[in-house]
């Protein structure tokens, strides 16, 4: 037995819904970090879902380099927020602010 | 999906793979060498001007590598001629501004040629693989680079804005390439294209290119997705703004031209009209709020907006006078902006200030030479008659009416007008108005000057041979 696709897609397109709810309400620099995290993995799921569903491998070559490029973008975020830290001791988003946001 | 790799294919791409060679070199100078930093300025000119000839040199003929999912020649090359030429202009007017800044590292270079290396794959991208990894690698050098003044303040609060809302619009941009590949079953951009007169009217196919859409009108700041750009170009060392301002913005249009030609957007109606409200609507809030601005860094950002409202109007036409005008618009748009966030960067101090119009005043007085290039740089983003920025929006605007969209040529034009009076203020600053009281250091570099007067000699020549261009881009569609 398995899952139809629909499922797949229905639970990925919720998580990314609550990624995208987590990046606007959230205060915390790394908080807001992590939901970017849970949008681009609720992407994956999509992709490995349809992939699966096609019979066909590029999905899952592109989850790949999705994860990559997370891991690299994880780098340099948490530099980011280091240097942050560094000069201004807070992550809060709302203090993030010599810039007229 | 089986893609053959052949020696014959790194040749193919040769500016792409000469840039990645470059970007290397430049990484390991850095820690061989004592003093890294001097070296690798002249290593990554010598790369940029190295990729910009090997793409020259290759425009005339085009074809496909790697199994179709890379593009060679042609449209390619012309788009790596545009990225090695800011890139190149950037290094030049960075060496001094780096210097007098204390950032004068020399992983600047590297991260500059990895950002163009990024922006040449997405102009070559013929796979929504091969485009997302372009894009995602030069983004992540921008975040850096944005950020590249750690220890300052702006530059730090930049570079994390940048990267958050960045980070975020890939997200959208990530969903929409899945959804387009579930519906379509492929990443290959030629096999979509052909797919999608099928497809027209299937919701999730139509939300999925309006996902990818909203990812790329993030990367060119357009209204509603421009709320980064002031901040960051502000915070930015100025001539990564000015690099990130041009580069990024015709990376991301040159991927608008290969993934939304004229058979998708043509059947997606709703589409192409939404394109067409975002173009309006940049248009009429850059250029309203630009005259708001004190900084000129700032109002340099919101001039940006418009700008890119200007050259959407092009791929809303979506015929070939629409993609010339886009083509030759970005190669304009690259010299002029990089010139005027140049000289920007040249009168600035060592501490960011220098920045707002008041600080201009009377400055024809005291750097002739530098404030003519400035004046001759407004005059052509304002659309002046004999420079490049007037046929660029002639073409963009020429495609817009034969495609039937004639009110959105005349809000480009009326909000062109609106634009002269900012442009031009400056301009009033520096030749009609007394210097002020305190004395004011211009910098004098001569690298600086000698790119700001090839910025100029190509905006010059762009003007009166706009032909020169337009000829070799027609070829492309």
């Amino acid at each position: 037995m398995s899952v139809p696709l629909p499922y797949y897609l229905g639970l990925s397109a919720v998580l990314f819904a609550i990624g995208v709810i987590g990046v606007l309400t959230r205060r915390n620099v790394i908080v807001v970090f992590m939901s970017i995290e849970l949008m681009l993995n609720s992407v994956n799921l999509t992709l490995v879902a349809y992939s699966s569903f096609l019979g066909d491998v590029s999905g899952q070559a592109l989850v790949f380099f999705v994860m990559a490029v997370a891991a690299a973008e994880a780098a340099v975020g948490l530099a980011l927020v280091i240097a942050l830290f560094r000069n201004k001791q807070t992550v809060n988003i709302d203090q993030i602010n010599i810039l007229k946001w | 999906m089986n893609i053959p790799v052949t020696p014959g294919d790194l040749l193919a791409i040769g500016p792409i793979s000469v840039m990645f060679a470059g970007a290397l070199v430049v990484l390991l100078a850095e820690s061989i060498f004592r003093n890294g930093e001097a070296w690798n300025r002249w290593l990554a000119l010598a790369g940029f001007l190295a990729a910009g000839t090997v793409a020259f040199l290759n425009t005339g003929w085009s074809g496909v590598a790697f199994g179709g999912t890379v593009a060679t020649g042609g449209f390619a090359n012309y788009c790596a001629i545009v990225y090695a030429s800011a890139g190149a202009l950037s290094v030049l007017l960075s060496t001094d501004y780096l210097r007098k800044t204390g950032i004068a590292f020399g992983e600047y270079y590297a991260l500059l040629m990895i950002a163009v290396l990024g922006m040449m794959l997405m102009g070559a991208a013929l796979d929504l693989v091969v485009f997302f990894l372009g894009l995602e690698t030069m983004s992540i050098a921008f975040y850096v680079l944005a950020a590249f003044a750690r220890s300052q303040g702006t530059s730090n609060e930049s570079g994390l804005k940048y990267f958050l809302l960045g980070a975020f619009a890939t997200g959208f941009l990530l969903y929409g390439i899945a959804l387009v590949y579930g519906t379509t079953g492929t990443t290959s951009i030629p096999l979509i294209r052909d797919k999608a007169p099928s497809l027209i009217g299937t919701p999730v196919f139509t939300i999925g290119l309006a996902l990818i859409l909203i990812g790329l009108l993030f990367k060119i700041a357009a209204v509603p997705f421009h709320m980064w750009a002031p901040d960051v170009y502000e915070g930015a060392p100025t001539p990564v703004s000015g690099f990130m301002a041009t580069g990024g913005k015709a990376a991301a249009f040159a991927a608008f031209l290969v993934l939304f030609r004229p058979e998708v957007l043509g059947g997606e109606k709703g589409l192409r009209d939404v394109i067409a409200v975002v173009a309006a609507a940049s248009m009429i809030f850059g250029n309203v709020v630009a005259i708001a601005q004190s900084s000129i860094k700032r109002m340099l950002a919101y001039s940006s907006i418009a700008h890119a409202g200007y050259i959407l109007v092009g791929v809303v036409a979506a015929n070939a006078t629409g993609a010339n005008g886009v083509l030759f618009y970005l190669m304009a748009y690259t010299v002029m902006n990089i010139g005027a966030f140049g000289v920007l960067a040249m009168v600035e101090n060592g501490a960011g200030e220098n920045l707002h119009f008041e600080d201009y005043a009377g400055l024809s007085a005291q750097a002739p030479v530098l404030s003519l290039m400035m004046a001759l740089f407004m005059f052509s983003l304002a659309g002046v008659p004999p420079f490049a920025g007037f046929f660029g929006k002639y073409y963009v605007f020429a495609g817009a009416i034969q495609a039937g969209y004639t009110w959105l040529a005349i809000v480009g034009v009326l909000m062109s007008v609106v634009s002269a009076y900012y442009y031009l203020r400056l301009v009033v600053m520096m030749y009609f108005t007394a210097a002020s009281a305190s004395p004011r250091r211009v910098g004098k570099s001569s690298a600086g000057l000698l790119a700001l007067g090839i910025a100029v000699a190509a905006l010059v020549y762009l003007g009166l041979f706009p032909s020169t261009i337009i000829d070799v881009t027609s070829r492309f569609f």
